[in-house]
């Protein structure tokens, strides 16, 4: 496991170069590539220079020899925000996968998410493709485990961390960050006595990726190493099936709620002791 | 929001008539099992609670106690229905935005708005009817908790009925921009704009309800509406459980080009 001369970083890689390492080597194909020049057609109207795979990879092949699809969204572009045809590809690609599933074929789709959520400039086109890919989401878990990764630095956001809560099995690594509304977005709505942006200690004692899997808020913590998350996402994949998905888990989530309603100060450390005795269920 | 929207709850009332209010829910979600029509339904809206605990969604937010208290009172009618008719699900919206607060995230609100996003899309596609009704805003990460969902969206038209993916002010401080501008900008850019016309090109939604007092609905307004509702309720087909009309409807064949687009290289490419 400390082989660090050999370790290959997977923060550092870009998405296109995390897809292709999820993969198995051989037999890789990607579609919708750059030069298939599909880009948004909104942001040149208000001056920003589109990018030719407006920044999510698609990537099909196999895993350890299974059917899969890889989706990877690039981080490098806008903040890996969701606009029209980013959104378009994710929802497009699962609303495939899910068809081969339900024609006896089954494709693992497993999902890089590094994205602040959806892109403004693009604002209730991007909020739809998200409608669009949880809904895919919800009916390809009938068929096969759907595995998110958040490996950082830019985290998972917005309405996209949604979709990485509907996955079945979620990987995160140290560095990740994982949250429905950012740090700086609570500070501007509700102000510093509420969020202190600049504090990144309180921020990773609530959100990031090791606090999350403490509490039972995702099920892998990973190392920054490429080998670790391409096996943690196999694990996930071939992992049996134990009871219901964690955004199932209605009755057991709002006794926690409820139980930590008084409790205004609670704080990281605070609520790995409440949810202990009960992190491995749901 | 400087005043608190009474819309949800003035719907919710109206609609559900002599029906009573379930028990069981916390003060911001209301639920009530009516008769539209003949048509069994149970009407579901998060409202304002000034008393909340979680202090962050007093104003009608979605926050940790909504999002788990829709996806409970959703689930609770597919399990009382696992056997025989599927009730309509009607989501009444008036949604500010979800709850923006550090106790939010550090409970994991983004995977209570996720639960209501599931149990609601399970609906659909185990056969229950699911229909929004937009009444006031639809914003953001709460709209896609409450009522994103639907087999069909229905809105008011009403300068306050909109949907978005940030608040105005919000929005203009995140781009740097005034609201004038960012209502300039959205004159040009359907997708940007705060208008629910405007959102209408986009394709998505089923009908635009003219004509009605969203604020102090009259008997005729609420008549209105509810033959709204059903005759959106007589277009869902038998086996529809999927969200495929937002792509193939008129509007949405202009206004989500893109959208289709991609979908159909994609299919090739497969």
């Amino acid at each position: 496991m400390n082989t660090l001369r050999n370790a290959q970083s997977f923060i550092e890689l870009g998405g296109r170069e995390r897809a292709r390492m999820v993969l198995d080597p051989g037999g890789q194909r990607e579609l919708l590539g750059p030069f298939d020049r599909l880009m948004s057609p909104w942001l040149a109207r208000q001056g920003i220079v589109p990018q030719s795979d407006d920044g999510v990879v698609i990537v099909k092949g196999t895993l350890d020899g299974h059917a899969a699809v890889v989706l990877a969204v690039e981080s490098g572009f806008q903040g890996g925000s969701i606009g029209e045809v980013s959104g378009a590809k994710i929802a497009g690609t699962l609303e495939l996968a899910l068809r081969d599933c339900e024609a006896g074929r089954p494709v693992w789709p497993i999902l890089l998410l590094e994205t602040g959520g959806v892109r403004l400039q693009e604002a209730n086109l991007g909020l739809a493709a998200i409608a669009e890919i949880q809904s895919a989401i919800i009916a390809l878990r009938r068929h096969v485990p759907v595995v998110g990764v958040v490996a950082g630095l830019v985290g998972c956001f917005g309405g996209m961390s949604l979709v990485a809560a509907l996955c079945s099995r979620l990987v995160l690594t140290r560095q990740a960050r994982l949250g429905m509304n950012g740090p700086e977005v609570i500070e501007q709505e509700a102000g510093s006595e509420e969020f202190d942006a600049r504090d990144r200690r309180l921020i990773w004692s609530l959100i990031g990726g090791e606090q999350r899997c403490a509490i039972g808020l995702a099920d892998r913590l990973v190392d920054d190493d490429a080998a670790q998350v391409r096996s943690a996402v196999l694990q996930a994949c071939t992992e049996a099936r134990s009871g219901p998905a964690r955004s199932e888990s209605v009755a057991a989530y709002q006794d926690r709620i409820e139980g930590a309603a008084s409790l205004e100060n609670l704080d990281g450390p605070g609520l790995r002791v409440l949810w202990s005795p009960q992190v491995q269920q749901p | 929001m400087n005043t608190l929207s009474t819309r949800g709850r003035t719907w919710f009332d109206a609609l559900r008539g002599t029906a009573p209010v379930l028990p069981g829910l916390p003060p911001s979600v209301l639920a009530s099992d009516a008769l539209l029509g003949d048509q069994p339904t149970r009407l579901v809206a998060v409202v304002p609670d000034p008393a909340n605990p979680y202090r962050r969604a007093r104003q009608g937010e979605v926050g940790l106690r909504e999002g788990w208290a829709l996806a409970r009172t959703v689930r609770d009618a597919m399990a009382q229905d696992a056997h025989g008719p599927k009730r309509l699900l009607l989501a009444i919206v008036d949604v500010p935005s979800q709850a923006y607060g550090r106790r939010e995230e550090l409970l994991g609100i983004h995977l209570a708005c996720a639960a209501a996003v599931d149990a609601y899309a399970s609906a659909r596609m185990h056969g229950h009817p699911v229909i929004a009704l937009l009444v006031g805003a639809a914003m953001s990460g709460a709209f896609l908790a409450h009522g994103y969902q639907a087999h069909r969206i229905l809105a008011l038209d009403d300068a306050g009925v909109m949907v978005h993916a940030m608040g105005r002010e919000a929005a203009a401080r995140v781009t740097r921009r005034s609201v004038d501008e960012l209502d300039q900008l959205g004159a040009t850019n359907p997708p940007m704009s705060y208008r629910i016309a405007d959102y209408a090109r986009l394709g998505m939604l089923h009908d635009l309800i003219a004509g009605v007092s969203a604020d102090a609905p009259a008997g005729q307004d609420v008549t209105n509406v509810r033959q709204s509702v059903l005759a959106a309720l007589a277009s869902i087909g038998v086996d529809e459980t999927d969200l495929a009309v937002r792509l193939t409807s008129p509007a949405a064949r202009i206004g989500r080009a893109a959208s289709r687009e991609v979908r159909e290289r994609l299919a090739e490419q497969w």
